[in-house]
């Protein structure tokens, strides 16, 4: 068994308009079972991809935003949300879904998953990763 | 920690957000279009000019060259590496992380 | 060192490509070892053995099956991304009932988590994109 490592995924980008999100997604779904110690980070545009309410009726796309809510099922638990990220876009965390995810270790009490950081805090998180795979 | 940036800051907030997102100690690598933030007179150099205090700034000097800028017109303290330069600060750094 | 390389655009519309191949290929030169380079989003686009260049210009994914060629390099393309934008090698073409396949040979198919097993395997993984 090798030593576990710190992987981040670093999202900037908003979902739809490009691919970035989605295909982000799909890798930290993957990554899941190979039980690493695995970090979310929504900076910039990122943090659009985990607004609540999003519907793509009407653009033809699939609305993949309740793949978020299913991360904590695969034990991905810590989402780093940037705080002057979301104030820079008139956002407050309260605009965000609701993710959460169920501490077996603790009876399956349901935590929340985002952590709300300032650019201070999570320059310090980012810092100590040991893989750092940007979309 | 290495960071790399890539794009234009007068194009997009790359650069800016990492600035701001990176911490005290680690270095910074300026390339493709993002080598055009490495230069003295823009409304960007200021900024980059302050990080220096902190932390160090690499440019890729072939960028540099492709766009026709000249190494003399570089911000203070900012030094110019070569792509096995760039290999070498991503050993020397514990990290990289990219800024795309 | 032991590196992985992300590339996560296609060849000529962005440096990407160029950027990662002049990185991979240092890194050769100064004797370090590349354990994968991983094509993932439109970075599939490399693996395209149907790519007609200038002649004058370079040829970024025959500069890949060089390297590859020299290094024994291991050149690894997303399954989901290339299948989403119709890169298929002659296994999936036939598997899918389509009549072509346009996977150079220096390539191979395969999946996400190759990607992650690069992040764990190497020392260093190193993301080119937009």
């Amino acid at each position: 068994m090798s030593e576990i490592k710190k992987f981040m995924y670093v999202n900037r980008k908003a979902p739809y308009g490009t691919v970035y999100a989605l295909e982000s997604l799909e890798v930290v779904l993957i990554g899941a079972a190979f039980d690493q110690d695995v970090s979310l980070a929504f900076v910039d545009d990122g943090v659009y991809q985990i607004m609540n309410g999003q519907n793509t009726t009407g653009i033809g796309m699939k609305n993949f935003s309740s793949t978020y809510k299913a991360l904590g099922d695969y034990e991905v638990t810590k989402l780093y949300v940037e705080k002057e990220s979301l104030e820079a876009r008139g956002l407050t965390v309260d605009d965000l879904m609701e993710l959460t995810w169920e501490d077996e270790d603790d009876d399956y009490e349901e935590k929340p998953s985002i952590r709300l950081v300032s650019s201070a805090e999570l320059a310090e998180v980012m810092a100590d990763q040991d893989v750092v795979l940007s979309f | 920690m290495l960071h790399t940036v890539n794009k234009s800051p007068f194009e997009r907030n790359s650069l800016e957000s990492c600035l701001r997102l990176s911490a005290a100690g680690s270095a910074i690598l300026l390339f493709e279009d993002a080598v055009v933030g490495a230069v003295t007179g823009t409304n960007i150099a200021d900024k980059v000019s302050a990080a220096l205090a902190d932390r160090e700034i690499y440019v890729l000097g072939p960028d540099l060259a492709a766009r026709g800028l000249d190494q003399s017109k570089l911000i203070d303290g900012i030094k110019v590496v070569d792509y096995g330069g760039f290999v070498d600060l991503s050993v020397e750094k514990s990290a990289v992380q990219a800024w795309v | 060192m032991k590196f992985t390389i992300q590339v996560n655009e296609g060849p000529y519309q962005h440096q990407t490509a160029d950027s990662a191949y002049q990185f991979t290929k240092a890194a050769l030169e100064k004797g370090h070892e590349i354990f994968r380079v991983f094509f993932y989003h439109d970075g599939v686009n490399n693996a395209t053995r149907l790519g007609l260049p200038p002649q004058d210009d370079r040829n970024i994914t025959n500069l890949w099956a060089e390297l590859a060629e020299k290094h024994e390099l291991d050149l690894v393309v997303c399954v989901a991304a290339a299948q989403r934008r119709g890169l298929l090698d002659e296994n999936e073409a036939s598997r899918n009932g389509k009549d072509a396949h346009n996977i150079h040979p220096a390539f191979r198919i395969s999946g996400l988590g190759q990607l992650i097993e690069g992040g764990i395997q190497a020392d260093r993984l190193v993301v080119f994109g937009d």
